[in-house]
């Protein structure tokens, strides 16, 4: 399988994006220029600063710097270039401390300025860093995604697997529950989910309660199909060979019949952490999840709801951009595995 | 076919037992009651809201209030909001309309280029257009819909090409019939294609994927050696084909527009069930929580009823089978 995913350079490339990402998040703290809390409260949506290496008059520096920039339109918050102002970029400089994987508390961060100020993404609404806040936020949203994934295919994996073994009523049992959380549109679901629990919860509550309401309604589709395997694998031969030696039913189903599912669940894992995300997103978007000033990428897009923002603020739109690229290589690697799993379609085309 | 309906219908019986309970059960679970608003209003006095109580049959065991409450909605009696004032029925009729309006303007969007866009991929697989398709259908079955939705009510603000929120102008009342036609399309062009091209890039992706595969079977090759022209061949006997399993898609698809236009409306501001169940959710309404689960429900059980219908109207061997299981 890995193989194949070599072969496609698509896929290839989203599976290493996904560890950088990953990594990433892991060193947010330390490679943030920022803590994702602090405010600068002077330069509000201040813009993205770029990263010189030749100054006003074509000269080549070394170490690269930035450029200092004036407010000239307080009210529109509008900002402009200050070319007398340079403020080079320190690497491995001092900072505010941080506890780098939650472990070592050390000042040092993977870079920032001495003076002035570094907003690579720009700066939001009460002035902090973006870049920083998408690392920090990615912790959220990338970590939703696998732990939501892992608890719904458990569940998930479970229920079908006892539904397609033991058939009869518990079968009939367990596909009518699961008819019934279909049968509701999963965002409405998601909403009213979101009403049993009290509005204000702490940040760490929140995560669970985002995670319980998503796989609360993703299990069922799962189950599903798990049944449908398990009904297949169960009538197989090697089946009736354990079984014919007195295996357990218990046996049976997590030593023989789960595993054969392992490579679909896979495909199935990739392509739905996607889902995760975006509802994380969605909840948070609509300040029903992450709260403030905690950051996640749903609800740090909430300001760019409104357009005149958008217009003159961009890069407002950056924790969407970093949505779309983390969606975008779960899909082309799942989009592979399946290509390496189901090889008929491939064959066709060629 | 009539039998075949029946089955179908009878089968509904426990699905809808089972919503309105699990609606029923979420809505208990959440903290505080029905009456909990109106407590901190100042003006309604103790008395009041004793009465209401009573009326509403509050203070009877939860089970005797869930087969009250369900025997009232299945005559969609729904109860009364009380952050709006009026009944629920009220408040989601308008809503509801401009849901279903905004699903079906989406849904034709995304299967009439869907159909079209699949045909000429598959007809030249790894062709430039092939290639272009695939690169289309990938990035937009990955942008999050809020954040096109988001792009798309910039591009509609700095071009003015289209209006930013509401399903109608103020004006309305005064046009004439066929300007109101236009007036509701206008409005609506907006939010639906959104909703359409988000579903239209993983449509084309199967519509593609399946066309390939008909396009190889020995049914093809033989309508070819028989010297049929190849607009015949593709139009009369692949397609066909292809389309036979999409008809089961389009119940799934009828869930994913549902779901999908709510988040999609309240961004763009479309007065329609997902703003209701938002609203209803900060201001905890707990009838209207309730009803509009369970209205939501009822379209996506309907709209997979009609796609079953569908599929067995075109496909006799799914009807019999059916039938059969039921007479034997």
């Amino acid at each position: 399988m890995i193989e194949s995913i070599k072969k496609n350079r698509l896929a290839f490339l989203s599976l290493h994006i996904l560890l950088v990402m990953y990594i990433l998040t892991i060193f947010a703290d330390f490679i943030s220029p920022y803590p994702y809390d602090v405010q600068h409260r002077d330069t509000p949506y201040h813009p993205p600063t770029q990263i010189h290496f030749f100054d006003q008059e074509g000269k080549f520096h070394l170490r690269p710097f930035v450029y200092g920039y004036k407010m000239v339109d307080p009210i529109n918050k509008l900002y402009e270039i200050d070319y007398s102002k340079k403020y080079p970029i320190y690497f491995f400089t001092y900072g505010e401390p941080h506890y780098l994987l939650g472990l070592f508390k050390t000042e040092i961060h993977l870079f920032g300025v001495k003076e002035g100020k570094i907003f690579l993404l720009g700066a939001d609404s009460l002035g902090r860093d973006i870049l920083s806040r998408i690392l920090y936020g990615a912790r959220i949203s990338l970590s939703i995604g696998l732990i939501g994934v892992l608890l719904s295919f458990t569940v998930g994996t479970i229920v079908g697997g006892i539904s397609g073994y033991f058939g009869g009523r518990i079968d009939n049992f367990i596909m009518r529950v699961s008819e019934i959380l279909m049968s509701f549109p999963s965002f409405y679901l998601m909403l009213a989910l979101r009403a049993v629990f009290p509005i204000d919860l702490s940040s760490t509550q929140v995560f669970f309660m985002i995670v319980v309401i998503l796989s609360f309604i993703g299990w069922a589709g799962l189950a599903r199909v798990v049944r449908g395997m398990v009904l297949s694998i169960r009538e197989m031969d090697y089946v009736l060979a354990a079984r014919s030696y007195g295996a357990s039913s218990f046996r049976i189903i997590t030593r023989h019949i789960i595993p054969n599912t392992y490579s679909y669940l896979l495909i199935a894992a990739t392509l739905s952490v996607p889902g995760y995300i975006l509802g994380e997103s969605a909840l948070s978007l609509l300040g029903l999840g992450i709260q403030e000033p905690y950051a996640s990428w749903g609800n740090m897009l909430a300001s760019a709801t409104s357009y005149t923002a958008v217009s003159s603020y961009p890069w407002i739109l950056a924790p969407g951009v970093a949505i779309f690229i983390t969606i975008l290589a779960f899909n082309l690697l799942g989009d592979a595995l399946r290509d390496a799993l189901d090889p008929k379609l491939r064959r066709l085309i060629k | 076919m009539i039998l075949y309906i029946l089955k179908r219908l009878y089968q509904l019986i426990p699905l809808v037992v089972g919503i309105t309970f699990l609606s029923f059960i979420i809505v208990q679970l959440a903290p505080g009651d029905y009456l909990d608003q109106l407590r901190m209003n100042p003006q309604i006095s103790e008395k009041t809201i004793n009465d209401m109580v009573k009326v509403y049959g509050l203070d009877k065991p939860l089970i005797i209030q869930y087969i009250n409450w369900l025997l009232n909605a299945l005559r969609f009696d729904l109860g009364y909001s009380f952050s709006y004032q009026m009944p629920v029925l009220e408040l989601i009729k308008d809503r509801l309309f401009n849901t279903l309006f905004l699903s079906v303007v989406s849904g034709l969007i995304a299967w009439l280029l869907a159909i079209p866009l699949g045909i000429v991929a598959a007809l030249k697989p790894n062709s430039l257009v092939d290639r272009f398709i695939q690169v289309f259908s990938f990035t937009f079955m990955s942008m999050p819909g809020f954040f096109f939705a988001f792009l798309m009510l910039f591009f509609a603000v700095k071009t003015g090409l289209f209006p930013t929120g509401g399903a109608y102008s103020p004006d309305y009342e005064q046009l004439s019939l066929y300007e109101k036609i236009l007036d509701r399309l206008w409005h609506v062009s907006l939010p639906a294609i959104v909703i359409g091209v988000g579903s239209l890039a993983g449509l084309v992706r199967l519509v593609r994927s399946t066309m390939i595969e008909q396009l190889q079977s020995d049914y093809v090759l033989f309508a070819r050696a028989k010297g049929l022209p190849e607009r015949d061949v593709i139009l009369k006997h692949a397609l066909r084909n292809t389309l036979n399993p999409f008809i089961t898609i389009l119940g799934f698809e009828i869930a994913s527009l549902l779901s999908g236009s709510a988040l999609i409306e309240i961004i763009i501001n479309w007065p329609g069930m997902g703003m209701l169940m938002l609203d209803a959710v900060l201001s905890q309404d707990l009838y209207l929580v309730m009803g509009g689960l369970y209205i939501g429900a009822i379209m996506l059980i309907v709209g997979n009823l009609i796609a079953d219908l569908l599929l067995a109207k075109l496909d006799p061997r799914i009807r019999q089978r059916e039938v059969e299981g039921v007479l034997r």
